[in-house]
Formats: structure tokens, C-alpha cells, sequence
């Protein structure tokens, strides 16, 4: 009984609310630092060990943290282990540091970390915590190393900074792979991540027509606040076409 | 001065924030629905990162270098930057009501905007001075409002054309931004 709740945590975060593919949190890493695969990789390891230990943490002293000042309290706890997981990765991985730059302490503010915070950690006993967060940050590692592998294969014909599309040589008339550069420039994340929502609602669509519709989509890309830690803080008044009116 | 207006063209036209940085990208697809809310969030980014990177600079150089606590920045500047924009709405709503009436709605939601935590953690990077950061500030945040601008008046107009179904809704926004940022590539010349 108690095994099963652990792993369907784990499938939980892996598949039925993807954090990447269903959900569609953090999308500001998502877009950014997916160039290529070790940077998905990168960046989705550093949020998996942010996001378990604040799991964690926040689990163990739910029953201590006044109500009325919850959201501040995340807050420090998070932001207290972005910066020891930025000093670890400087120390020891200052490559992979270097190329994420200002993406690892932006960790802070992406909404999968508060949003788990809020919605589970807050209510749960510690070990199924730890596998929630371990769950939903392997999914966005893994969402994070899809889009990273296609970015990466067609903007460059590599796959880990190994060249396995040959490239074209038209000088001597080889013929190969002609690497379409935009896709590993700003633009080529917009167009991915494009694809890939259209993709989702296909997707979607045949889910629900088989009577198992997936969660809908509940990051800000949506205008709603519901998956956001901190919708709490800001009363979810982002609602657009209510702009003006509610004072 | 030279330096500045380099910084100011920096940071508003060639690394824009939202179309080379990818900061702030859930108000850029979430609140860029009709250009009037578009601009009052816009608005409300570039007074409330104005004020941010003038705080936490002056907190970072007479606060933190002094005491040698450079290495909690992204803690102290997180907590500075969410205690700020309480701070401003409440002053606005006592002191500005007009003010507070056409930006209110849009500040509690700056406060998650990965741009202003961007901004502040970028002029410590670069070791920007107080001028420096104030001027990186505004001028990122008005990066962020011509982008958000831009995109809504391209959304008024998506709303009546033919999209192909699968396109419809978040999907063609992206396509959108993929397209404009291929023209703000046209800026990178330019420094």
C-alpha cells in the first residue's frame, strides 16, 4: 500500500501531469536553456535537487509554518537551496554553470517548484513528498532533454556534442546534413515549443475521445493561476479582459 | 554617457528580455490578449523593475559588499524584490489612486516575473554601478513592453484570420514569438 503511493508519485510527475508536455510549467528554463541536450539535462537535474529537497523540507515543517506567511517561508527555503546548489555546480560542474549563467538562480522563481510547494508538500507526510518532487522533477528533466535532443539534432546534426548527422560539404560535393542554425537561436525554442503544444492538443484530443482526458495545461501560458505557488499571494488576478475593472 | 545609451540599445533592442532571454514569458503569452492591458502591464513592469534595480543595487553595494554577504544575493534579492511590490501597491493605492487603478491589477503578478529577479541578478554580474543598473533596468523593461505591445496587436489581428485548428490558441501565439524574434535577430549588429 504504502509502496504504491511512492510510484504512482513518481508516474504521476513522469506522465499523467508532465510538468513539460501536460501541465506546461517553467516554461521561461524551458525555452532558454534547451540549446542542447546536456544544458536540458543540466538544467533539469539542478530543478530535480531543488525540488526534492524543498519538498522535503517544506513537508517536515508544515505543521510549523504559520499559515499567513507560508509563501515568504517557501520562498526562502527555496531560494536558501538554489544558492547551495549554485555553489555545488560552480565548484564541480563550472562548464555546465557557465552555460546556464543566470537560468540556475531563476530556479527561485519557476512555478513547478512553489506550485508543488503549495499544492502538495504543504498537505503531505514527508516520504510521498520526496517522491512528488522526485516524480515531477524527472519529468521536466525529461521534457527538458526532448526538446533539448530535437534542438540540438536539427540545429547542429549532433546529439551530446557528437556529430551523428554527417554534414554536407558543397565545396567538394558531399553530400550530408546542412544544420538549420535557428533552431539553436531564440527563435528555434519558439517554433519547438510551438510544435510541440500543437502536438499536446492532438494528443489531447485522442486521450479524450478514449475517456481518459489529460489534466488540462495549468501554467501561466494559460492565463491561469491555479498551478502557480503563488496564486495564493497574488489572488489570481491575472485574468486579463477583468484588467481595469477589479481595483 | 556613451556607455549608458550602449547599455539602454543592450538590453532593450538586442537582448531583448522576452525574445532573446526568454524572461518573463507567462505575462508575454498570458497577458498580450488586447494592446490596452498589454501596455498597463508593460507599464507596471517598467516602474516596478525601475525601482527594483535601484533598491536592490543600493542594498547590494552599501548593504551587501560591506558586510560580505555578496553570496545571498539571490535570496535577499527575491525576498527585497517581493516585500518591494507589496510596498509599491499599497503606496499607490493610498497616495495614486489613478495610477494604482490602470497598473493595481498587473503588480502582485510582477512579483513571480522571472524578469525583475533577471534584471537584479544581471547588474550584479556585469558589476554595474547604481546609474548603470537603473538604466539596464528600464531599459530591459521597455524591451519587455515593446515586445508585449507588439504581440497583442499581432493577437487582435490573429483572432480574425484563418488559423489551421491544430494551430489555434497558445500554439500560434508561439509561432508568432518565433517569428518576431527572428526580426529582433535583425538588431544584433548593432553594438
Amino acid at each position: 500500500m504504502k509502496e504504491n503511493v511512492l510510484l504512482e508519485r513518481l508516474k504521476n510527475g513522469l506522465l499523467n501531469e508532465n510538468p513539460t508536455f501536460v501541465l506546461m510549467l517553467g516554461m521561461c528554463p524551458t525555452l532558454a536553456v534547451t540549446t542542447s541536450i546536456i544544458n536540458g539535462i543540466g538544467m533539469g537535474l539542478s530543478t530535480t535537487v531543488v525540488l526534492v529537497l524543498s519538498n522535503l523540507l517544506i513537508s517536515l515543517f508544515r505543521k510549523v509554518i504559520p499559515d499567513g506567511v507560508r509563501i515568504p517561508a517557501f520562498i526562502v527555503i527555496v531560494a536558501s537551496l538554489v544558492t547551495v546548489v549554485q555553489f555545488l555546480m560552480q565548484a564541480y560542474l563550472n562548464d555546465l554553470y557557465a552555460s546556464l549563467g543566470v537560468y540556475i538562480p531563476l530556479i527561485v522563481v519557476n512555478c513547478i517548484i512553489l506550485g508543488r510547494a503549495e499544492s502538495y508538500a504543504s498537505k503531505n507526510p514527508v516520504l510521498p513528498s520526496i517522491f512528488d518532487g522526485l516524480g515531477m522533477g524527472l519529468g521536466f528533466t525529461f521534457g527538458l532533454s526532448c526538446l533539448g535532443a530535437i534542438r540540438e539534432i536539427l540545429g547542429a546534426g549532433q546529439l551530446f556534442g557528437i556529430q551523428i548527422l554527417p554534414l554536407a560539404d558543397r565545396a567538394n560535393g558531399v553530400a550530408g546534413f546542412t544544420p538549420i542554425t535557428i533552431f539553436i537561436m531564440a527563435p528555434g525554442a519558439f517554433l519547438v515549443l510551438a510544435f510541440l503544444v500543437a502536438l499536446m492538443g492532438i494528443v489531447r484530443k485522442k486521450m479524450a475521445a478514449k475517456g481518459k482526458p489529460l489534466k488540462e495545461p495549468s501554467g501561466c501560458m494559460t492565463g491561469d493561476c491555479a498551478g502557480c505557488g503563488f496564486s495564493a499571494s497574488c489572488q489570481g488576478k491575472s485574468k486579463d479582459d477583468k484588467g481595469g475593472e477589479t481595483a | 554617457m556613451k556607455a549608458l545609451i550602449l547599455i539602454a540599445i543592450g538590453s532593450a533592442l538586442v537582448n531583448n528580455v522576452v525574445l532573446s532571454q526568454f524572461l518573463g514569458i507567462c505575462p508575454f503569452l498570458s497577458v498580450s490578449k488586447n494592446a490596452k492591458t498589454a501596455a498597463g502591464m508593460g507599464g507596471a513592469v517598467i516602474f516596478v523593475i525601475g525601482i527594483a534595480s535601484l533598491v536592490t543595487s543600493v542594498i547590494y553595494k552599501f548593504l551587501m559588499v560591506p558586510l560580505g554577504i555578496e553570496y545571498l544575493q539571490t535570496i535577499v534579492f527575491i525576498l527585497v524584490i517581493a516585500a518591494l511590490v507589496q510596498f509599491v501597491e499599497m503606496f499607490l493605492k493610498k497616495k495614486m489612486p489613478p495610477l494604482y487603478e490602470s497598473l493595481g491589477v498587473f503588480l502582485p503578478l510582477i512579483t513571480t516575473n522571472c524578469a525583475v529577479l533577471g534584471v537584479a541578478l544581471t547588474n550584479v554580474t556585469k558589476s554595474y554601478g547604481i546609474l548603470e543598473s537603473v538604466v539596464n533596468g528600464l531599459a530591459t523593461a521597455f524591451g519587455f513592453f515593446i515586445a508585449i505591445v507588439l504581440m497583442a496587436g499581432i493577437r487582435e489581428h490573429i483572432e480574425g484570420n484563418d488559423v489551421p485548428k491544430t494551430f489555434q490558441g497558445t500554439a500560434i501565439v508561439l509561432v508568432t514569438a518565433c517569428l518576431m524574434s527572428i526580426a529582433f535577430m535583425g538588431f544584433s549588429g548593432m553594438i
